[in-house]
């Protein structure tokens, strides 16, 4: 059997039909798949396209910001908002520097947890939304912010979806910000998409890859890095989470995750992408996120804390920051 | 329900039940447990047919798990012929995107609507056959996946239910619970909940670990009021076993023809159920087919 033909991803509509042949292509508004699409008569028109609305202001918006970074995963669970959240605190440890995160998972927000602002709210002034400040430097926008429940599910489909990522970058009073970190959900498909669309303008950075050993992982990693190639993101790095146990009791350590394949430096070496670091699993990685509180505060001195330090140093190195 | 006729409805005609596996956060083991749970029906009867349709589109891991990575799906004149994962004898068939794709490392990006076609089809165009279950392994959070699905099986939303599989750390838990409110809204049966990586036991000394905290999931099930089905430490046998089960190798094999390797049944199943996970999953099996039960009279 064959696979449908794939069109350029970024350029099929997020109203299109199932088969879209993307609005780039020779056959836009021509083939079989765009009878009824309410986008048909432009493609079919050759006018040339008009661009969103949105993305001018987007581009104003985001002009102010210096460095857009992307965290991604493939999998889910294998630590991007936890990354994301100590990139954020260990770029704002500086009190200098402007620091935004904006969390894009809008089913599944787990950024107000771990960073301990689970109960805050978003407010509106005449100049947009104010994102939640963790403190004076560190400003916060996550779809959590604006649910009367933590128990209530965001059941929304994809242009739903897109609609609030691109009013988190056109609405939010982001101010000045020297980096805003991006925290995705995993797999590859509107959200992602949306953020890169929405960007494209302005300019990402790169991204930031998080895995686990297992090649369960690693599979996923491989479709993110064909995706960010696909998309024209640079890959900024890999980073390997929960990369061995250290027994609390007697100090051995163990691979609960073990790497079959040759976990994330293999993946790392097949795919031409850095290995920024692998992080051990420690226990109290995962309790500080349920806490709220940093990681990197509470326990300065443990080895995940510096491979995390390292990590965030060399990532700074990369942009040249 | 009314008895709508839709390509979905017939094709599913012959499918007694269908159970979806959801979790709201994503890497808390859904796909384990789903494999798991195909595996356990499989073998709670000689006879069982059991069926496993992954609807991660874009991070399909179950091909993986059951050591089917590189097999293909063929077209046959009544539809997709899903494939096998014991062989010959056919009883546990399993379909994810995973077999159409050229290469494993091939990024899916799909936005909703291709992935709610992609879905249909398989539910349409997969010849499944008889099946006593129908196992559904899905994506992490509450969206074009799962609205699809409950939409596409709505004429057979009485043969429907759902399992929850959490782990104890409070931001899973947060998603759990709105995976809760997901089968409120769209009136799915909860069997039960499952707690995964509820420990880990350190295999030098013995200590058991809450790597992800522990009794999260069981507080969740008794103040929610749902059948809590049980915990699972972390199992590295399992771990490694749906891990690298394309790689396995028994040295005893040796000696042995491949047409004898072929004929014996089912290597993947013979290790599974020398974990430990497959002694704690037994019961949780058997409280998902008292709980299927339950929902079927009540």
């Amino acid at each position: 059997m064959t696979m449908v033909q794939v069109a350029d991803p970024l350029s099929v509509p997020e109203n299109a039909p199932e088969h879209c042949p993307g609005t780039e292509s020779e056959l836009a508004g021509k083939s079989e798949a765009c009878a009824g699409c309410e986008n048909q008569a432009i493609c079919a028109s050759n006018l040339p396209k008009l661009p969103d609305p949105s993305l001018p202001l987007i581009r104003d918006r985001m002009a102010n910001v210096k460095r857009k970074i992307l965290v991604l995963s493939g999998k889910g669970g294998v630590g991007k908002s936890t990354f994301t959240a100590q990139l954020g605190w260990a770029f704002a440890a500086d009190e200098q520097t402007q620091t935004g995160i904006m969390d894009v998972d809008i089913c599944g927000p787990s950024i107000p947890t771990i960073l301990g602002i689970a109960s805050e709210q978003v407010h509106s002034s005449s100049s947009g939304w104010s994102p939640v400040y963790v403190q004076d430097n560190l400003g916060v926008m996550s779809v959590g912010f604006m649910l009367p429940s933590a128990r209530d599910a965001v059941m929304w489909r994809g242009p739903k979806k897109n609609g609030l990522i691109s009013q988190f970058l056109k609405d939010v009073d982001w101010g000045d910000l020297d980096y805003l970190v991006i925290d995705t959900p995993p797999g590859t498909s509107d959200e992602h998409l949306s953020v890169v669309q929405f960007l494209k303008e302005s300019g990402i950075d790169g991204a930031v890859l998080i895995t686990t050993p297992q090649e369960v992982a690693l599979q996923d990693v491989r479709r993110e890095i064909d995706f960010c190639r696909k998309v024209g993101i640079r890959v900024l790095g890999l980073v390997e989470n929960m990369s061995g146990f250290v027994c609390p009791s007697c100090r051995t350590e163990s691979q609960i995750f073990k790497p079959s394949t040759g976990g994330g430096k293999k993946l790392a070496a097949d795919m031409g992408v850095e290995l920024l670091g692998c992080v051990p699993l420690d226990p109290r990685i995962g309790k500080s996120a349920d806490y709220g509180v940093s990681f990197l505060d509470e326990y300065p001195e443990s080895p995940a804390s510096i491979a995390y330090l390292n990590i965030i140093d060399r990532i700074k190195r990369i942009l040249g920051d | 329900m009314a008895s709508l006729d839709t390509p979905v409805s017939r094709r599913l005609q012959s499918v007694k039940n269908i159970i979806i596996v959801l979790s709201g956060k994503g890497g808390v083991g859904k796909s384990s447990v789903s494999t798991q749970l195909a595996l356990n029906l499989y073998q709670s009867s000689p006879s069982a047919r059991v069926g496993i349709l992954d609807v991660d589109l874009t991070g399909p891991s179950i091909p993986r798990m059951l050591g089917l990575d590189g097999h293909g799906v063929h077209q046959s004149s009544d539809g997709w012929v899903p494939v096998y994962a014991d062989g010959a004898q056919a009883r546990l068939a399993c379909m994810s995107v995973g077999f159409l794709l050229k290469n494993k490392g091939d990024a899916v990006v799909w936005r909703g609507p291709k992935k709610n076609g992609m879905i249909r089809q398989f539910l349409s165009d997969v010849r499944w056959g008889e099946l006593d279950y129908l196992v559904i392994d899905t994506p992490p959070g509450t969206s074009d996946e799962h609205l699809s699905l409950l939409e596409h099986m709505a004429p057979v939303h009485s043969r429907l239910s759902s399992v929850i599989v959490t782990t104890p750390q409070a931001v899973a838990l947060i998603d759990a619970m709105k995976c809760l409110s997901f089968t409120r809204a769209v009136n799915l049966p909860v069997l039960g909940l499952i707690e995964n990586m509820s420990g880990y036991v350190c295999p030098c000394c013995g200590e058991i670990s809450n790597v992800f905290s522990t009794g999260g999931g069981e507080a969740m099930a008794q103040r929610e009021g749902l059948n809590f089905l049980g915990s699972l430490p972390v199992d590295t046998d399992l771990v490694s076993l749906l891990d690298a089960s394309d790689a396995m190798e028994d040295p005893e094999d040796e000696g042995k023809s491949a047409a004898e390797k072929a004929t014996e049944s089912f290597e993947l199943l013979r290790r599974y159920s020398a974990t430990s996970s497959a002694r704690l999953f037994e019961k949780i099996v058997g409280r998902v087919t008292t709980s299927l039960a339950e929902v079927a009279v009540g």
